[in-house]
């Protein structure tokens, strides 16, 4: 079921976030997630933050004990990968607005290149809580994205939450989608914004993974599984979740507020 | 069309095939989705005294259809938190058996006073856990320690308590006929396989539990045996498990002594319309071979001449 494959390149992208590169030829879109084994430590679900070609790429965020662990994995190390799982972002919107938070580059900075290459227009609102941890940024310019940046504490772009540059976005001008990623309470702020100019959502959900093939339940998100019916979800889809924004569960399976 | 209606241990089910425990029982909207995707009934992820994360992951590891190993642990949200999710499953219609475990019959009475007290129409008795003096041995691994914990529960509450048997023993019969006397209103067979997976290039076990357990299509044969073999020594009701893709499996197992059965790991490999499938083609089956009612066919192979003593 997995595949043992070397770590071939870390890259340490922010202060928070180490990208890994491996090789792993299955072909998988942006929106879809590995499962990666820590041989001895622990398997997770990571997005893929690089999907085209033999070497695929997850980039990741030290959030507790086993992201930490993951990021110091040097190259060489062996890791066991198994996927790609999960559903993709449709790609066909030729206007689209990013708004990307927490971690969430990494999510839709393949995503933006696949639009790119399509020739769609893709204007970002990256945000983080200061300038060095804005995720891809020179990425998602390099591949001719507009970029507006928003930091808590001001030290780059408008200071405050990246919501607030994406309501102002779309004011101004006409999407087709909205792609998001990043903490849920900021994807449920998007999906509000959005809502007066019916621009549709699209939100990369997470939830604790154990068996990443729609049987144990552990990634339950109302009437849907995050591993099979997502990680992306149209807005009209969470909108039959009611803990959406409000509750996730725990390991154990019991319902935690966020 | 045939009648697909069955009824088990006092329990009217309008189809013989529930999910079983352990897939999709974690949460309230999933058991109602197994039940608005066409399930008979929903058992519900086993459930302990206290909140368990289970174990690390890996946890899980499939080969091809034919078999799919876990060690999950039971992660399961406690007894205290659970009530709420069966609730949800009940508003919308479904007929739920809670399952719950423990590591001895005075934990597993406990537990199943408040289980009952959910409104499930029946118990479903883990007995393939791990002792609470951590023997490593399975709590129902004896006929012994399987009355003693079946007699605790029946004790205690008034509901139908089936007792599920480990195929992991040389006598599922013997551990059948000891929940028969602990008073249980019906059995099911069978749990999972001891079993284990190796990474030759890590050199390590697959599962960070190392030792799981089996399930899918390359265990069924193994379930047979033991409904077989039950059927031949208990009067209670028996429920199969292990291994169900097809209604030609169902059948099987009802012909060797089922009156009802569980699906589990053909939803992993296919999705919650297994049990629409199931359904529908269970009815074309029982047409074509002459069936009226399901329940006609049960335990019908041992019937057959000259078959030898087992």
């Amino acid at each position: 079921m997995r595949s043992v494959v070397a770590v071939t390149d870390r890259v340490v992208e922010t202060p928070s976030t180490v990208t890994l590169r491996f090789p792993y030829p299955a072909s998988a879109d942006p929106g879809q997630f590995v499962m990666v084994w820590i041989p001895g430590d622990d398997e997770i679900p990571m997005s893929l933050s690089y999907t085209d070609g033999p070497v695929k790429g997850v980039t990741i965020k030290a959030m507790g004990g086993t992201s930490r662990r993951v990021q110091s994995i040097h190259e060489g190390a062996p890791v066991g990968i198994r996927g790609p799982y999960g559903n993709r972002f449709d790609l066909s919107p030729r206007r689209i607005l990013i708004v990307s938070g927490g971690s969430g580059a990494a999510v839709l900075a393949p995503a933006a290149e696949r639009a790119r290459t399509a020739g769609s227009s893709v204007t970002v609102a990256l945000g983080a809580t200061r300038a060095p941890e804005l995720l891809f940024k020179e990425r998602f310019r390099s591949m001719g994205a507009s970029v507006e940046v928003a930091t808590d504490d001001g030290s780059e772009g408008t200071k405050g939450f990246v919501t607030a540059v994406a309501e102002r976005l779309l004011e101004s001008e006409a999407f087709d989608a909205v792609w998001t990623c990043g903490p849920e309470v900021m994807m449920k702020k998007v999906i509000v914004a959005a809502s007066p100019w019916s621009v549709p959502v699209f939100c990369s959900m997470e939830r604790h993974m154990k068996c990443a093939l729609g049987m144990c339940d552990a990634c339950a998100l109302g009437p849907y599984h995050v591993c099979v019916d997502g990680p992306v979800f149209p807005a009209a889809r969470l909108e039959k979740v009611p803990d959406f924004g409000v509750f996730h569960r725990d390991s154990s399976g019991r319902r935690v507020p966020f | 069309m045939a009648d697909l209606a069955v009824r088990v241990a006092g329990v009217s089910l309008r189809n013989p095939f529930l999910l079983a425990s352990g897939v999709w029982g974690e949460s309230g909207e999933s058991l109602a989705g197994a039940w608005r995707a066409g399930a008979g009934g929903v058992v519900t992820k086993s459930i302990g005294s206290v909140p368990r994360p289970g174990y690390p992951n890996p946890t899980i590891e499939t080969y091809e259809r034919w078999g799919l190993l876990n060690a999950m642990g039971l992660p399961n949200p406690g007894i205290e938190e659970y009530p709420r999710e069966i609730e949800v499953a009940r508003k919308a219609g479904a007929t739920v058996i809670g399952s719950v475990f423990a590591g001895d019959a005075d934990e597993f009475a406990r537990l199943a006073r408040r289980m009952a007290s959910t409104g499930v129409v029946a118990l479903e008795l883990n007995l393939s856990c791990p002792h609470a003096e951590g023997f490593g041995t399975e709590v129902g691994g004896t006929p012994e320690d399987v009355e003693k914990i079946v007699r605790a529960v029946t004790k205690v509450v008034s509901v139908p308590v089936i007792a599920k048997i480990t195929p992991n023993t040389n006598d599922a019969a013997a551990l059948a006929l000891a929940a028969q006397r602990g008073g249980a209103a019906a059995v099911s067979a069978i749990n999972t396989l001891r079993a284990i997976a190796i990474d030759v290039r890590l050199r390590r076990p697959v599962l960070s539990h190392g030792v799981g357990g089996l399930s899918g299509p390359a265990i069924k044969p193994v379930g047979l045996a033991c409904v077989w073999q039950i059927f031949n020594k208990v009067s209670i009701p028996i429920i199969g498990i292990g291994g169900i893709a097809t209604a030609q499996d169902a059948l099987e197992y009802v012909m060797a002594g089922a009156r009802a059965l569980e699906v589990g790991t053909q939803v992993t490999f296919e999705g919650i319309g297994v049990f629409g499938r199931l359904a529908r083609e269970l009815s074309g089956l029982l047409d074509e071979l002459g069936f009226a009612r399901l329940d006609e066919a049960i335990g019908i192979a041992h019937r057959a001449s000259s078959m030898p003593p087992d």
